[in-house]
């Protein structure tokens, strides 16, 4: 028998409670069929009635292309840009911050500076991974901004006005620019002097040479290179000429390497990013690239 | 029988039970229940737990505890906002929140142990519910009267003093229940701060949102719905009833000496039927909060309250007889009582056969043993009940108060610096769990050559930094070391992050990586 299809001819009283039972069984236990408090269905009306009014006030009732508004006109794309401006306004505070800080100033207010480094940390993943890496850790021809090796200069100050105005970059009239000649495309020295020259800059900076071609070359290096690169190679970052005298290279530091960059020097070009980012992102990208641990 | 001694017989029914209209509705109106004062042993144990549970409840926000001008002074503190929970001299952080969950876990064990002992004595004495409602109940007794007096005054047509007593009697249950609501808010927040708050309007929103749903909630469980929160609603009750046996004390009628419930009437006698101890007077239905008789056995309305054993004792001392007729008994012991009851030739109870010849009962009727709280399933309860106990409170004893975490930079993985050397970096967490500031030593250990740089600390590169600590915080700190080209050890080295309280000689050290490329 099943609580479907009893009836009165059916029925079974429970002797003990005198309470009808459903008829389910289990190991000798029947269910009794006991009603249900009324509350319970009211319960459950008001629930329905509930469901009416969320359906009219909220935004429910599918359509072909849409869905019905709903009175309160809420929608979760408008509760995101709430969020969203909410945020905004939050940040507000320290955006306008930014702007009166001088960048150098940024790291003597902890909180500001904690503020600088997060955002400049998302504002680099989207504008500078391209060329210097997720990590900012660079490649061949991008330099790696984690290390203490700075073509341009490395406190604060300097990154900043980097940022500011790009490298080499056309219609800014700040930026940066040097323009190393290029030795052997403008015949200015032979290959021999060239190759020399090479040993030379390898003898510098403690790595393997040929001796007889790196004396050869350390008066060619003297007559043409020192002018800029310093006379023991360390390099004159107002002129952006790089240290040649390190255990860095930019564009390789391999013989063959060396002799390319005098033939035909490979100029790296880096935007102007104030007129893009504005000067509040600009100042964040400064004082996190500042934070990676090369910063002077 | 029943003329002689003046007991009355009360007209009530259990609202379980009897049969019910031919073909029964789905719905039904619920039947409200009046339970009737009674004074008595357990009685008297439930107003104590009363008070102490209330007590506990009401008081212990107001509990100060200093620990010092850092944190707060009050003793019990869930700190949502700061992710602290403060109990008195214990601090738990989040990561810590195990203690909190060891302490779910004995609560647990802790209930199938005293369930296992005495049934459903967590619904009978302490559950919110249950003593809420007998708050509630003092209140409608007090102002209305007892049972009787109650259901006169339910018939009774409109008049001003129904309305006056209605009124007042819901009066003072907001009022308890908007106290209750209160109460609970302040286990979040400062309590006299908030307490000022609160009445000056100036508290934040979901602090008067939260006390307006416990208001309503505790109004309408405590005064209203009552017994049918145990009956429909909680789950309880389908969980304790099956964790009892057959050794379990359980709120029982013995039918061995109340059966057959003759009254004593002048039929019965005339038929040679010896009655028993019952004498259907319904004190225990009257008196039952879940509307229940008892007497039809273990049933899942029954929160073993025990006050229907209050009733009866009071009926049987009147009588003159053995208290007891319905008692705490195990199931054991009542079938085995059972079994000398029930006279094999008609199969019926005869209340003589447990009796000897004086009226007592006989030797072989047995009665409540201390014993039965000792056995395996009780010892396996308590026993792990109790190694976790000490498990926690060992873990507890030797907890940490200063922490050092370190997370190596995988991106990039190490930096090649001008001279040559090899920097790693480094995101170095040092917790701070104590609430006083702290200078906490940062080394670094088993790095041959290696020095480290830390961000914000203007320190020259070295291998030990005094870094301050705020109290009660996490200090991250971006942490570079490098090694240079003399010391260089291609691929993985291993060495020692070690933070150091030179005061108190705590000690935290991290086993981290240096990574060098090869070559």
């Amino acid at each position: 028998m099943s609580a479907n299809d009893h009836n009165d001819d059916v029925r079974e009283i429970d002797d003990f409670t005198g309470v009808e039972t459903t008829g389910h069984e289990w190991d000798g236990i029947k269910e009794l069929n006991n009603p249900m408090p009324r509350w319970w269905l009211w319960s459950f009306y008001l629930t329905i009635i509930f469901s009416i009014g969320y359906a009219i006030a909220y935004p429910s009732i599918p359509m072909i292309t849409t869905s019905s508004q709903g009175l309160l006109g809420w929608s979760s794309r408008g509760a995101v840009a709430t969020e969203m401006s909410e945020a905004k306004a939050a940040q507000s505070v320290y955006l306008d911050k930014l702007l009166t800080t001088d960048v150098s100033e940024i790291s003597a207010d902890a909180d500001l500076n904690q503020f600088a480094i997060a955002g400049g940390k998302a504002a680099f993943k989207v504008n500078c991974v391209q060329c210097h890496g997720t990590g900012a850790a660079g490649s061949a021809g991008y330099p790696n901004l984690n290390d203490d090796d700075w073509i341009w200069g490395g406190t604060v100050d300097d990154i900043y006005v980097t940022l500011q105005h790009g490298i080499r970059h056309p219609g800014n009239d700040d930026t940066r620019i040097s323009d190393m000649p290029a030795y052997g495309a403008d015949e200015i020295l032979n290959r021999d002097e060239i190759a020399d020259v090479a040993w030379h800059i390898r003898k510098i900076s403690n790595q393997g040479f040929d001796a007889a071609g790196a004396e050869r070359g350390a008066s060619v290096y003297a007559d043409n290179c020192a002018a800029c690169h310093g006379d023991n190679g360390e390099g004159i970052r107002e002129v952006g000429a790089p240290r040649l005298s390190d255990a860095l290279w930019l564009y390789g530091g391999e013989h063959s390497e060396i002799v390319a960059q005098i033939v035909k020097p490979k100029q790296g070009v880096m935007p102007a990013w104030e007129a893009r980012l504005g000067e509040a992102t600009t100042k964040q990208l400064a004082t996190y690239v500042h934070s990676l641990g090369g910063g002077e | 029988m029943l003329d002689e001694t003046k007991i009355e017989a009360l007209d009530v029914k259990a609202i379980n039970t009897g049969a019910k209209a031919k073909s029964e509705p789905l719905y039904v109106a619920r039947e409200k229940i009046h339970p009737k004062k009674v004074e008595g042993v357990f009685r008297r144990w439930k107003w104590i737990i009363m008070a102490v549970t209330l007590g506990i409840y009401y008081i212990t926000p107001w509990l100060r505890w200093d620990r010092g001008e850092f944190a707060p002074d009050q003793a019990v503190l869930i700190d949502m906002a700061h992710r602290r929970f403060y109990f008195f001299f214990i601090e738990i952080w989040p990561q810590e929140f195990i203690y909190v969950a060891g302490l779910l876990v004995m609560a647990g064990i802790g209930l199938f142990l005293v369930t296992s002992v005495v049934g459903r004595a967590w619904c009978g004495y302490t559950c919110p519910q249950t003593v809420w409602t007998d708050l509630f109940l003092v209140v409608e007794r007090w102002v209305e009267g007892d049972r009787n007096a109650r259901i006169r005054l339910d018939k009774a047509s409109f008049s001003l003093s129904k309305l006056w007593k209605r009124t007042l009697k819901h009066a003072i249950w907001i009022v308890i229940a908007v106290l209750t609501g209160g109460a609970w808010i302040f286990y979040f927040a400062d309590a006299p701060t908030l307490l000022k708050d609160l009445v000056t309007g100036q508290a934040a929103f979901i602090a008067y949102s939260t006390v307006a749903v416990l208001t309503a909630t505790t109004y309408l469980f405590g005064g209203i719905m009552r017994e049918q929160v145990c009956i429909y609603m909680c789950p309880w009750p389908r969980i304790q009833a099956a964790m009892l046996d057959e050794d379990s004390l359980v709120v029982t009628y013995n039918d061995w000496r109340g059966e057959p419930r003759t009254k004593g009437s002048k039929k019965a006698v005339a038929q040679g039927i010896v009655g028993g101890d019952c004498v259907d007077c319904n004190a225990c239905v009257a008196v039952c909060p879940t509307g229940i008789d008892i007497r039809n056995g273990q049933q899942l309305e029954c929160i073993t309250c025990a006050l229907c054993i209050d009733a009866c004792d009071d009926i049987m001392g009147k009588l003159g007889r053995e208290k007891g007729l319905i008692s705490y008994a195990t199931l054991s012991d009542y079938n085995h009582n059972m079994a000398i009851a029930i006279d094999p030739e008609t199969s019926k109870i005869n209340p003589e056969r447990v009796r000897d010849h004086t009226g007592k009962f006989g030797t072989t009727v047995r009665h409540f043993d201390w014993k039965i709280f000792v056995r395996p399933r009780t010892l396996i309860y308590f026993a792990a009940w109790a190694a976790i106990g000490v498990g926690l409170l060992i873990a507890l004893g030797s907890r940490d108060r200063l922490e050092v975490n370190v997370q190596h930079d995988r991106n990039p993985v190490f930096v090649r610096l001008s001279d040559g050397s090899i920097r790693n970096g480094y995101t170095v967490k040092i917790l701070n769990m104590i609430p006083e500031p702290r200078t906490i030593f940062l080394s670094l250990e088993g790095l041959p050559g290696g020095v480290m740089s830390i961000n914000d600390i203007p320190q020259p590169p070295g291998v030990s930094f005094a870094i301050p600590v705020e109290p009660d915080k996490l200090r991250a700190l971006r942490v570079f070391i490098s090694v240079p080209p003399e010391h260089r050890i291609d691929g993985k080295t291993s060495f020692q992050l070690i933070a150091e309280d030179k005061q108190s000689f705590e000690k935290d050290t991290y086993d981290a990586i240096f990574e060098t490329p090869a070559k």
